[in-house]
């Protein structure tokens, strides 16, 4: 009998649909949906069986038909190299969807960085808006995806921080400058930080100084 | 200028292949290994038993890859800092030696910064600067000044080793093997967050110890102070360990950071024994010393040895580590990030 372990990291083959670049060395993959998911969990990828899968946070909603996941191109990587080149009709390997970085209906400031947006993509595509603050930082004006999607659901709640850029409608620096600038930031809602290990760091310890409850912060870490 | 590949940390195999590259006799891959790993020299010019053409070809390619600390710091208590630097510019780990009555720990790096973010570690403030390679690991044991005193080594430092698991398990092969350094695994303990491909790998091929760093048998609580827990959730990671079969030899432990009014509660003491009914642990009890912008505070005393009391009530063979260092900081990474300098701005921009 297989145990829990086993099952759980079980893979699925998949079909890719589409696989675009939306960015200089970001992609955005899709594929043929498995399994159901909740917004903000993520699947583990692979083109080769005898490789360990590498995680993604699913950016498509939960009743679309396929799953969308972003990427970034790393060069000295070893999937994305491949995924880069692979083109729809192609098999994937996929494991059932896992993870509990999920928000609910309660007020809440989410906050991004580059990549980092794919959860909350999954949660406003799943119909998760209401109460809610998108923070999104990226350093080019070109590093805000999906942003057509969000700006006419979201609106002033949705907040762009470009550090290297200016343009309309961008906040011209980086978030933590963002989140230091704000006035009254509330301190009664949840955080949620999706990003690198030290944009989550960073903005759990400014969040925290500006008197934040540490116990009201959830972190996603890409590692 | 060529930067040359080191020498240490490679396996015999990977010796093996590179004495076959240079055209030298097979006996020379374990000739290496010997100097590499039992010996004390700093230099291939020292391979005496090497023709000299050997030692030419080798140089030519390699070098040793012994780095020296460029800092060390005493504890009043004997305990030693040591900062080395890596092949990352501005780069430095940290490795403490912690010399006991009857044995001398020493804890190693297996990454420059770390990747976790967990909310009370000083090194996740760092950032993460990259991995270490097998040979930058070995290198902490090999240029030791108290190398002989060595009785037991716990990947406990810098880093989380179980998210460089390559390396890991090329430096644990070879101080465990006759070829290598020849130490029992059951001297050396592997501490991980639970990153679980990779707890996979290391039980399945490797004898060392596991610890496991738990600090809350809350989910909830787990995911504000680990932000791994989103991912690899406990449950699953204690799911593993009740799956594997760790024999009679082969140890897995706990270990449980105590903070002031969070996570030093009754309710914690029934909790951890619930999910980890079954598992034959141990857990390890540790005082938090607080670090620079943290809202934790540590347990006090007596509220530790209470905590421990009830889970030994409960069966659980439970220990308060002993504080060591703590006039050099050495257990949160201050050190290096003092010394760490700080990448160019546009690295950081979010």
């Amino acid at each position: 009998m297989e145990s829990q372990t086993e099952q759980k990291n079980k893979l699925s083959t998949t079909i890719v649909l589409e696989n675009k670049a939306i960015a200089p060395g970001v992609f955005v993959l899709k594929y043929k949906k498995v399994k159901s998911f909740t917004a903000g969990q993520y699947i583990g990828l692979t083109t080769d069986l005898g490789v360990t899968p590498r995680l993604y946070t699913i950016a498509s909603g939960e009743n679309d038909t396929e799953v969308q996941v972003l990427y970034n191109l790393k060069d000295d990587g070893w999937l994305t190299p491949r995924l880069s080149e692979i083109k729809p009709g192609s098999e994937l390997y996929v494991t059932n969807p896992d993870g509990d970085f999920i928000d609910d209906e309660s007020p809440a400031w989410w906050i991004a960085s580059g990549t980092g947006i794919a959860p909350y993509s999954a949660m406003i595509r799943s119909g998760l808006h209401k109460n809610k603050t998108l923070i999104h930082g990226g350093r080019y004006n070109h590093s805000f995806y999906f942003e057509n999607e969000f700006i006419p659901i979201l609106k002033d709640n949705y907040i762009r921080c470009c550090s290297q850029d200016k343009g309309e409608g961008l906040y011209h620096g980086r978030l933590t400058r963002y989140l230091q600038d704000v006035e009254n930031l509330p301190t009664d809602c949840r955080y949620f930080i999706c990003g690198s290990p030290e944009m989550v760091v960073e903005v759990r310890d400014l969040l925290i100084k500006r008197g934040v409850k540490y116990d009201k912060i959830v972190a996603e870490i890409y590692f | 200028m060529m930067v040359k590949d080191t020498l240490l940390g490679k396996t015999l195999e990977e010796l093996i292949q590179i004495t076959a590259d240079l055209k030298l006799p097979k006996f020379a891959a374990k000739q290496i290994a010997d100097w590499l790993y039992k010996k004390d020299i700093t230099s291939i010019e020292e391979m005496s038993n090497l023709s000299a053409k050997a030692r030419a070809a080798l140089a030519e390619k390699y070098d040793m890859g012994i780095i020296l600390s460029t800092k060390v710091e005493s504890s009043v208590d004997g305990t030693k800092k040591y900062l080395y630097p890596t092949n990352l510019a501005h780069q430095f780990i940290e490795t403490a030696y912690i010399p006991d009555k009857k044995r001398s720990t020493l804890c190693v790096s297996s990454q420059v910064g770390c990747k976790m973010g967990c909310l009370f570690c000083m090194t996740g403030k760092q950032g993460f600067q990259g991995q270490l390679s097998s040979g930058e690991i070995i290198n902490q044991i090999r240029s030791l000044p108290e190398r002989e005193n060595l009785t037991n080594i716990v990947y406990m430092g810098m880093g989380e080793p179980l998210d460089n698991v390559p390396e890991l398990m090329k430096s644990l092969e070879i101080l465990t093997s006759d070829y290598g350094m020849a130490m029992s695994p059951r001297r050396i303990t592997v501490s991980t967050i639970g990153i679980i491909p990779g707890m996979i790998e290391f039980l399945n091929h490797s004898e060392c110890h596991l610890a496991v760093s738990l600090h809350t048998p809350f989910e909830d609580e787990r995911k504000r102070l680990m932000p791994v827990q989103n991912v690899y959730p406990i449950k699953d990671v204690l799911q593993i360990i009740r799956d594997f079969d760790f024999g009679l030899q082969r140890r897995i432990s706990f270990e449980y950071i105590m903070f002031k009014g969070i996570n030093d509660t009754p309710a914690h003491v029934k909790e951890l024994c619930r999910i980890l009914d079954g598992i034959k642990c141990r857990i390890n009890l540790i005082r938090f010393h607080p670090i620079p912008d943290t809202p934790l505070e540590g347990s006090d005393e007596a509220t530790m040895e209470d905590f421990k009391e009830q889970l030994v009530k409960k069966g659980i063979t439970t220990t308060v580590r002993r504080s060591r260092g703590l006039d050099i900081f050495a257990a949160c990474g201050l050190l290096s990030t003092k010394e760490l300098v700080k990448r160019q701005e546009e690295e950081k921009d979010f």
